[in-house]
């Protein structure tokens, strides 16, 4: 039972992770990422088209993160180049995977709800869950270490500083909206052809916006983001146990509660009742080179 | 005049890439859009549908304008309508024997109250606490739609139905309908929606408090050296924004279902954001771009149908695109330096 549950939410946690690692760049950089549950979207549905296509995951995962990349590379045409409102922009690339993917896997499949279904085969069996890990540490080890990693969270804290110091602020943040779009459409793939066997309608449900909760409740870094993913995951894991459990009569657990629990928790870190979440200080901000 | 161009080119841009995409399909741009035009306003039923879709989006588009004027970014708009749906349906299933006037009357604060106070806590969060509302309007749409579902399911179940739907409501609570669009479920909330645009319209630029909200919304420091208090501000901005989007509650529940349906809405929350800035986040502006996005949510519904491989999410492509559009600050200010030299 322990043992099962554990295994559960290690799995469950495996999208959040990628994509909020995803969502991590691009907010550390100065971008806000709202769009994190589109990319996850296109990126789920390009792994299972990818997978079906070629009968190997490695290269399904490919395609979902550059069905991610391209989105992000709309998004990233619009807020930096465009100086769109970012949250405006978002809801909008999000509103765009949900219209796109119904309507290509209309094209490809002649059926808007799901891409048929993937042989367990050539499905991934446990690789995703390793790769989000070792990706935490990645990530950990390039915002502390490298350069680069300096250079992002500049460009998201004091822009001028870095422009100052002879870095293209713009070119940072394209960089870092790129690799998240990549990270989540990852995200989105494990959910296809990890989790699940196919593509299915909307299957993200809400999946992008957690990983962005769990970035703030990590307070805007790798290692706390990751565990802030494995504790939604275990609500999550919990809460689909609990699915039908009878507690006492025949009354079921109302699941509802558990399902609630992680957003609650964001808005309570948020408004630093529990802890305190500071956001990057040009988060939001678009940046125009002189 | 730009004021008014510039969104209309927007739409003009958003509908010719999305229709492009309909090449991709294999299907007719120009046929694609006949049916959208035919569907949307092609019959008295057509037309009627198109306002019922648009009446919600009259009132979320206000529900993110209000707060814009006042410099808060109203993402929770979904939750707000939602639990405002879900009080006019428990009043409504609670106390079925009310008789009519009073009946609706009550149901319809019961909406405008649920939908303030979700609207209020994020308000409140930012004023108080410096936490930002769009997360927070964001979280708190999860946690609405988790309470919406634990009281549909467990609290207020209809017995007589497999959907996860309440109870229905006393006979008294329905509101009129109007006969002319040939059973399209256009209610009293359509006027009554535009009297809302109205009203704000008022609120913003005819009254003190209107002009202490256009005063935070340009510029904090100013607005406080004035003696304004921001926070305040903000609290009743978002309470206001929260009443309005509660009132959806009045047109989905009195005026077509006679109960709450979970998932009634098709995201008219989000897509408010997208009116009130097509809209330029003015009442008359609101009033207008809801109507075209209404049409373009009736007009799609019929693709599925009508075409060989175009689907009916097309409008959220449409959408989309035409959100794009209209944010792209960067082009605009593109054109118009090029108009200039």
């Amino acid at each position: 039972m322990t043992a099962q549950l554990v295994a559960s939410t290690l799995r469950v946690s495996t999208p959040l992770i990628f994509a909020a690692l995803g969502g991590m760049f691009c907010e550390r950089s100065g971008v806000i990422n709202i769009a994190l549950e589109g990319m996850m979207l296109m990126g789920a549905f390009g792994a299972a088209v990818g997978t079906l296509v070629s009968h190997s995951p490695w290269l399904g995962s490919v395609c979902g993160m550059g069905a991610g990349v391209a989105l992000a590379a709309i998004y990233g045409l619009f807020v930096i180049r465009l100086r769109a409102n970012q949250i405006v922009a978002g809801m909008a690339i999000n509103m765009l995977a949900m219209g796109l993917t119904p309507f290509i896997c209309k094209i490809l499949y002649d059926v808007t709800g799901s891409t048929p279904s993937i042989p367990i085969a050539e499905r991934f069996q446990s690789a995703p869950l390793y790769l989000s890990w070792g990706l935490v540490v990645i990530c950990f080890l390039w915002m502390r270490y490298t350069p680069t990693g300096l250079w992002v969270s500049f460009a998201g804290e004091h822009p001028e500083a870095l422009a100052a110091a002879g870095i293209r602020v713009n070119r940072v943040r394209w960089v870092a909206v790129l690799v998240s779009g990549a990270l989540a459409g990852m995200g989105g793939a494990s959910l296809s052809i990890f989790l699940s066997s196919s593509f299915s309608r909307d299957m993200t449900a809400g999946r992008g916006f957690m990983a962005l909760a769990a970035l703030i409740f990590g307070k805007w870094k790798p290692l706390p983001t990751a565990l802030a993913c494995l504790l939604f995951g275990f609500a999550d894991a919990v809460q689909i146990r609990l699915q039908g459990v009878a507690l006492w009569g025949d009354q079921p657990i109302p699941v509802q509660f558990i399902q609630i629990l992680p957003y609650l928790v964001t808005i309570l870190v948020l408004a630093g009742f529990v802890g305190r979440s500071r956001a990057p200080k040009a988060l939001g901000t678009a940046f125009q080179e002189g | 005049m730009r004021k008014v161009l510039q969104p209309i080119l927007a739409v003009a841009l958003g509908l010719a890439l999305g229709l492009g995409v309909t090449r991709i399909a294999g299907e007719s741009p120009w046929h694609v859009l006949q049916i959208l035009w035919r569907s949307a306003f092609g019959s008295n039923y057509d037309f009627g549908m198109t306002l019922f879709y648009s009446t919600p989006l009259i009132l979320t588009g206000l529900a993110v304008a209000v707060p814009f004027q006042a410099g808060l970014f109203n993402i929770g708009a979904e939750g707000q309508l939602t639990l405002g749906a879900l009080a006019a349906a428990a009043v409504g299933a609670l106390w079925p024997v009310m008789p009519w006037p009073l009946a609706p009357v009550l149901a319809t604060l019961a909406a405008i109250l649920a939908g303030t106070v979700w609207g209020a806590i994020p308000g409140w969060l930012r004023a108080r606490r410096g936490s930002h509302e769009v997360i927070n309007t964001i979280m708190l749409n999860f946690i609405a739609a988790g309470l919406a579902s634990y009281v549909t399911l467990y609290l207020l179940k209809n017995p007589d139905s497999q959907n996860p739907e309440t109870r229905p409501i006393g006979a008294g609570y329905l509101i009129h309908q109007f006969g002319v669009f040939g059973g399209a479920p256009v209610s009293l909330a359509l006027p009554l929606a535009v009297m809302a645009a109205v009203l704000v319209w008022i609120l913003l630029w005819r009254t003190v408090l209107g002009y202490e909200m256009r005063a935070v919304g340009q510029s904090e420091p100013a607005a406080r050296a004035a003696g304004i208090n921001p926070g305040r501000i903000r609290i009743i901005a978002m309470s206001v924004a929260g009443g309005l989007a509660g009132l959806v509650g009045v047109g989905e529940v009195l005026g077509n279902a006679g109960k709450f349906r979970l998932g009634f809405s098709p995201e008219y929350g989000f897509i408010g954001i997208a009116v009130a800035l097509l809209g330029r986040n003015q009442p008359v502006g609101v009033v207008a771009s809801a109507l075209l996005f209404g049409a373009l949510h009736k007009g799609a519904a019929d693709l599925d149908l009508e075409t060989e491989h175009v689907t009916r999410e097309l409008s959220l492509i449409l959408q989309a695109l035409i959100i794009l559009s209209v944010s792209a600050e960067g082009l605009w200010s593109w054109m118009k330096k090029r108009r200039e030299a």
